[in-house]
């Protein structure tokens, strides 16, 4: 008797967790692979993979909380950018990094209330909300940026002690600034609130059918107000990341479409945590190849196309997913309460 | 009887257009206050700052050319934008398609010889146009065939034409004459130049016949009338027997060919070549550009005139009143706001709430 019940088991776990797996077995071969070949190179690359992946999968988590809550947030570029610069201005006047880096958080949330007030409260059209975001960040982030100003110091590689001296595996995951470990940890966090919470429970509820949630006796407004929020918490610390450990100083517009390619991420992840996190390894992948293909001078392609890279990818994974990936089903609607 | 009516449904028009201006009026307003304080809190007078802006703006017939100038392209990528917003189309990639114009225009204005001056400028303008159109035929296509959002592909393929235009620049079309090392291409030949004449430059006329001609399209023609269809209710239209799918690429193709004619413009009447990096923003400036005109075509041209006169006004504003030129960017964003935030001023000046028509954008990521 228990044979087949064990064997639909097996069909079970293979049906949901088969193709995951397979492209785990097949990257893992193809790293041992070149590992073998090249260990210095493998290694910069792999990390390099990791640390691009950082804003990605931060701008994505803010992006799917939003939606999942049907509030879609086209504004994460701008909230980035407000947040890289605010938390590089900080630093600039204290000192602080830790201090930097929550006031950057702290822009990326309020930039998040802002964007839940105008689509939650006043029903603005949400992709213009979004929009309204990014112009105000261009404007005042070029109004107020002064040229000269470097940071005191940026966010350093904290290695994890012994886990750090293991080859391959510790160089990249083990030893990383801070905000590129937060970003993995939040991964996990984000996928047990959506999946193991009553929160998450509500806020796909709201995101799924509105009207249903609020007869349950859902604050469905709250609820988009506190995902929003804290997405937008989260895209903030995208931010902190470009200017205070990636890079160590504020470029006008240096997000660079970040915003942009992590909803794409999110979209390529199903709306879900680890599947953004896969897309943003991919996505974090082609810039790290791009860089090294650059640096190395191998190939006899102008940068600029190299460069187009991630935006390419971008456009594919839109043009193939979309519409095979189901947004949850009240995304980008106004709620309006009857009555 | 019939003259008391006719009268009473001209004041009713007046009022309707009273009303529909007052919202992008109050935001202008709202705009300059809040800048105003911005600039006093930054430690310069507010007062000095507007005065030296509008002095450089419209202070001279220089000022005015100017003023004119960075109008232009303003116009086109407004009417991108509103064009577009009529068949429920977000058109943010402007800034690209006005990319592709203008190196366009650029290779047809310096690499044929022998045209007689009105028919070279004539066919570099409609070279920068196609090249526009066809580069927005893309996400129009991408979206009908698989529902990739707009947004985001048009933002996608503005880093794409910028990488795309910065390599032709630095590459095939790169000016090699001795002594240059940046990256642009050669001046185009006098005979495909856009005159100006005193302060009026030729582009702003073609700007303005453009808005014409936006109109006409989208009141009087079927087509308009599909796209405004589509716009409102896509359901409909498809019940009503339209073809959506053609509806939507042909919107893109025509949204994207105002912003490639404007930047055939730009390179033809102002930077006489192709310069990577020049206008930066102008496709998301367009954005707001549009909704201040209220989506109208007619709308455009003023809110335009507004924005460019900032524009041209700022270099005397920082050189007279030591206020950054930045700051009409963050005008501009608060405009944007506050506009697309209507409640808010309707709130505030208390302004009662217009009927018209409802555009829907955020439809999720695989509508239509």
């Amino acid at each position: 008797m228990s044979t087949p019940a064990s064997f639909a088991n097996w069909k079970l776990f293979w049906k949901r967790w088969g193709i995951g797996l397979s492209i785990a077995a097949v990257v893992l071969a193809v790293i041992f692979y070149f590992y073998a070949r090249s260990p210095r190179v493998t290694e910069a690359v792999l990390a390099s993979t990791l640390r691009q992946s950082v804003p990605l999968v931060l701008g994505a988590l803010c992006g799917l909380l939003g939606e999942r809550a049907a509030v879609i947030n086209i504004g994460i570029e701008g909230q980035m950018l407000m947040a890289a610069y605010v938390g590089f201005m900080v630093n600039v006047r204290t000192g602080n990094l830790l201090f930097a880096v929550l006031m950057g958080v702290l822009t990326g949330a309020v930039l998040g209330a802002l964007l839940a007030f105008m689509s939650v409260t006043l029903k603005i059209d949400q992709i213009i909300g979004g929009t309204v975001i990014n112009i105000l960040a261009i404007g005042l982030t070029g109004y107020f940026y002064q040229v000269g100003l470097s940071a005191q110091g940026k966010l350093n590689p904290i290695p994890l002690g012994p886990l750090a001296k293991i080859p391959l595996i510790g160089p990249v995951l083990f030893d990383n600034p801070p905000i590129t470990y937060a970003s993995i940890v939040l991964v996990f966090v984000v996928h047990y609130v959506l999946f193991h919470t009553p929160w998450g429970l509500r806020t796909r509820a709201v995101g799924e059918h509105p009207r249903a949630a609020d007869t349950l006796g859902i604050n469905v407004y709250l609820v988009r107000y506190v995902n929003v929020i804290v997405g937008g918490a989260l895209a903030g610390l995208a931010g902190a990341y470009l200017s205070l450990e990636a890079v160590g100083s504020f470029e006008r517009n240096m997000t660079n479409g970040r915003g942009f390619v992590a909803l794409a991420v999110m979209i390529f992840g199903k709306w879900t945590p680890f599947g953004a996190w896969g897309a943003a390894l991919l996505f974090g992948f082609a810039t790290a190849m791009q860089t090294q293909l650059q640096f190395a001078g191998k190939l006899h392609i102008p940068h600029q196309f190299i460069g187009m890279l991630p935006y390419l990818l971008t456009i594919v994974v839109l043009a193939g997913f979309v519409g095979r990936a189901r947004p949850p089903a009240a995304d980008g609607i106004p709620y309006e309460k009857e009555g | 009887m019939a003259e008391q009516q006719n009268q009473q449904s001209q004041k009713g028009a007046v009022r309707r257009f009273l009303q529909s201006i007052a919202v992008p009026l109050g935001a202008v307003a709202l705009a300059l206050l809040i800048g105003a304080i911005i600039i006093e809190l930054s430690g310069a007078s507010a007062w000095e700052a507007y005065v030296a802006l509008a002095k450089g703006a419209f202070g001279s017939a220089e000022g005015w050319r100017r003023t004119l100038e960075k109008t232009t392209p303003l116009i086109f990528s407004g009417l991108a934008v509103a064009f577009a917003f009529k068949a429920g189309l977000f058109n943010i990639g402007a800034q690209g398609q006005l990319l592709f114009g203008a190196i366009t225009a650029a290779w047809v204005g310096f690499a044929v010889h022998g045209l007689p001056p009105g028919l070279h400028a004539a066919l570099a303008l409609i070279a920068g146009t196609i090249a526009g159109g066809l580069f927005g035929a893309i996400p129009g296509a991408l979206k009908t065939y698989t529902g990739a959002h707009e947004v985001i592909t048009t933002i996608m393929l503005n880093y794409i034409a910028m990488g795309f235009t910065d390599y032709l620049a630095n590459g095939p079309l790169k000016d090699r004459s001795p002594g240059n090392i940046i990256a642009r291409t050669p001046e185009i030949l006098p005979s495909a130049k856009l005159p100006t004449w005193g302060w009026l430059p030729f582009g702003f006329i073609l700007a303005v016949l453009a808005a014409v001609f936006a109109w006409w399209v989208l009141q009087r023609t079927t087509l308009g009338f599909e796209i405004r269809t589509v716009g409102q209710n896509p359901h409909a239209a498809r019940y009503a027997g339209m073809k959506v799918a053609r509806t939507v690429i042909l919107t893109m193709v025509i949204s994207a060919a105002f912003a490639g004619i404007g930047g055939a413009v730009e390179t033809q009447g102002v930077v006489g070549r192709y310069e990577p990096g020049f206008n930066a923003n102008l496709g998301f400036d367009g954005i707001t550009v549009a909704l201040l005109g209220k989506t109208n075509p007619f709308g455009v041209i003023p809110a335009a005139m507004l924005l460019g006169a900032m524009r041209a006004g700022s270099n005397v504003m920082q050189f007279d009143a030591h206020v950054a030129q930045e700051i009409t960017d963050v005008v501009q964003a608060l405009m944007l706001f506050f506009v697309a935030a209507d409640q808010i001023v309707r709130w505030l000046l208390r302004i009662r709430a217009e009927e018209g028509e409802k555009i829907t954008l955020s439809t999720g990521w695989g509508s239509q």
